[in-house]
């Protein structure tokens, strides 16, 4: 039980709180209705896949476009090991993981040549062959039926024992990704998201870190999809599809994709909503959509205005070699003249013709930073 | 394999290409002038399919119906769209990409819910004109009439849209806002109506696609999500904001389909993302000039 409090790190102060929480969080099975058991699983594993995009989203400032993917890799893997080769599953939650971190070297390996919209295309190209694949394959995948009644070992096949693993599993897997975070690697990986070139220059691996911290997010995403198929007990090429995708983007736009808990409130409050809103009506995605427009809207200078500055950030330094000063209100006619010495920058007309020109919210989160 | 199957297949993935080309056309353009990567662009697509369906049936049998379906669904289809840029989307164009794409993605979560709601979960079809039904023969080879009429659409569409953007003043202007909004708005131009009206022109071009598509497939929920994938990947290796990209890059995407179709059917819907993987791994920045 002990073993669920994330390992000792600067911020962890109290360590009986966090052993109060764990206590909580593993009694649950023993209280609530299965219904409930059955929400808190989905909710780790959701925001365990979430929290994994976080960290080349939020952190590595990546266009991360198809996270779903390795969500769907580590399930795919897991599912396979049992159904097709027979192994057991211990081995395939083994791999799991491991196959999603492999398909994250693959894919990103290509991706991290290019930048922002660019990687984000090739992404999604990339794993779209993938679900293409898993949509098609029919004797090995399921094809579009997926696969169901995946057999699990006997400890996992009571919905308080598969809620026990996830919370364990999902409880060390949030320990070490805040370790990631908080390790010199984190640091280096979000001193490159604010400025690659300066990174660069000064004889960091821009590429090596992006490429490992893709890696490890894949991994990451993998071992939530592995937790998926022990809760579910199947899997579906829809898993692997670019809406998932963008779903956990929004789980990582909701809560706050800059701090490390804002993935995992905003997956809770995804999982839940859709769990009650799924009660009274067919028209989820009506709901989500609405959410999300007026999330944008009405929360532009909460989270967004200070990730859309670091990212921004990013951004800047990877089109053109502008130096990084607050680029206030930029976009209007006044804007173009305030920037006349900006003009003798061969690059200058390019990079004031993109849109992410910071407007009023970014530079006020300048002055505030 | 005879010649016949394979010149057929490839007619029919010409076809496909003018479907998907006068789609992708519509995005690239609002990626182009806009700057926005407009996820919702197939949700009107599926739209225009949808009221194509709704305007043919409440016609009858008449030969004008599907006529009519093809003038005035891409009308809804545009109306519809300015509507939601107007009311939303033009206050958004300061923010960066990431937060557009969020938006767009909002939005098409939106339309697909009061496409359900509008028309149920049924699959629907629409008939060919009369005009158009049947097939002829073309060097031995049967041919469906309607693709014939589709591989003509393209052509025309293509070239009414070069004569918009360099024949006429404001597609003119709209070109140049493509490469520097600011200079436009500097020369005394309403930037935002140029914005209105090539996002309303790309939305008339997704409805387009959808009401020429009606008669060759079923019109069903989650059609949205295949074609807006497509859709981006075409822009994307065709160069963003280019719509001679975006013709090469959907008869790159048609031609490889059809050839799946021909050599492994099982898993032609790979071959064309095989495509896209090797144009990009080759080209990252597309086939010809990016207007970025």
């Amino acid at each position: 039980m002990v073993t669920v409090a994330p390992p000792r790190a600067p911020a962890v102060r109290r360590p009986a709180a966090w052993l109060v929480a764990a206590a909580v969080v593993l009694a649950a099975p023993a209280v609530l209705p299965p219904f409930y058991v059955y929400l808190g699983a989905l909710v780790l594993v959701m925001g365990l896949l979430a929290a994994s995009l976080n960290l080349v989203l939020g952190y590595g400032g990546l266009y991360q476009f198809h996270h779903g993917v390795f969500y769907g890799v580590g399930a795919y893997a897991l599912a396979l090991t049992i159904t097709r080769l027979g192994w057991p599953a211990w081995v395939g939650i083994l791999l799991g993981p491991l196959a999603a971190a492999a398909a994250g070297w693959a894919i990103g390996v290509f991706c991290v040549r290019l930048t922002r919209l660019y990687f984000g295309m090739l992404q999604i190209s990339l794993g779209s062959l993938l679900w293409a694949v898993a949509l098609r394959w029919y004797p090995v995948t399921g094809g579009d039926n997926g696969i169901h009644g995946i057999p699990l070992p006997a400890p996992l096949q009571t919905l308080s024992g598969a809620y026990v693993f996830i919370a364990v599993t999902a409880g060390l897997a949030f320990g070490a990704l805040w370790c990631i975070v908080r390790s010199p690697f984190g640091a280096t990986l979000q001193a490159i998201r604010d400025n690659p070139q300066r990174c660069q220059v000064v004889g960091i691996d821009v590429r090596a870190h992006q490429l490992l911290a893709i890696v490890l997010a894949a991994g990451f995403a993998g071992l939530a999809g592995v937790l998926y198929v022990v809760l579910e007990r199947s899997v579906f090429p829809t898993m692997l599809f670019w809406v998932l995708s963008l779903e956990i983007f929004v789980m990582c736009l909701l809560g706050g994709w800059f701090t490390f808990s804002g993935p995992l409130v905003g997956a809770a409050l995804i999982v839940v909503l859709r769990a009650f809103a799924g009660r009274h009506t067919e028209y989820w995605t009506l709901i989500l959509g609405t959410i999300l427009i007026l999330l944008i809207f009405f929360m532009p200078e909460g989270v967004m205005g200070f990730v859309g500055e670091r990212l921004r950030a990013h951004g800047r330094g990877a089109v053109g070699r502008r130096s990084a000063g607050p680029a206030a209100g930029r976009g209007t006619p006044a804007a173009v003249v305030a920037e006349g010495d900006g003009a003798a920058d061969p690059g200058a007309g390019r990079e004031a013709a993109t849109p992410p020109a910071a407007d009023d919210a970014g530079g006020t989160e300048v002055a505030r930073g | 394999m005879d010649l016949t199957a394979v010149t057929s297949q490839l007619l029919v993935g010409l076809s496909r290409a003018m479907i998907l080309f006068i789609v992708t056309a519509g995005l690239s353009f609002v990626l182009g002038v806009l700057r926005v990567p407009n996820v919702f662009h197939g949700s009107l697509y599926m739209l225009g399919a949808f009221v194509a369906w709704t305007v043919a049936a409440r016609l009858g049998e008449g030969p004008g119906s599907l006529w009519a379906a093809l003038l005035l669904a891409p009308l809804v289809v545009a109306a519809v769209g300015l509507v939601i840029e107007r009311t939303l989307l033009a206050r958004l164009y300061q923010r960066e990409h990431l937060m557009l794409i969020l938006f767009t993605f909002g939005v098409m979560l939106v339309l697909n819910d009061l496409v359900k709601l509008t028309w149920g979960p049924d699959y629907r079809s629409v008939v060919p004109p009369p005009a158009l039904q049947g097939a002829v023969v073309v060097a031995g080879v049967a041919v469906p009439r309607y693709n014939l009429f589709l591989l003509a659409v393209g052509p025309v569409v293509a070239a009414a849209l070069w004569l918009f953007t360099h024949r006429t003043r404001v597609g003119k202007i709209a070109r140049a806002a493509a490469v520097d909004r600011e200079m436009v708005a500097v020369l005394g131009i309403d930037v935002s109506r140029v914005f209105a009206l090539a996002f309303l022109v790309g939305c008339y071009l997704a409805g387009l696609g959808g009401a020429l598509v009606a008669p060759t497939t079923s019109i069903t929920l989650g059609m949205d999500h295949t074609i807006i994938i497509e859709a981006f990947l075409i822009v994307t290796i065709g160069g963003l904001g280019n719509i001679w990209g975006a013709l090469v890059g959907s008869l790159l995407f048609g031609i490889t389909q059809s050839v799946g179709l021909l050599v492994w059917p099982q898993f032609a819907i790979v071959f064309p993302y095989l495509a896209v993987v090797l144009v990009l791994l080759v080209r990252p920045t597309g086939l010809l000039r990016s207007v970025w």
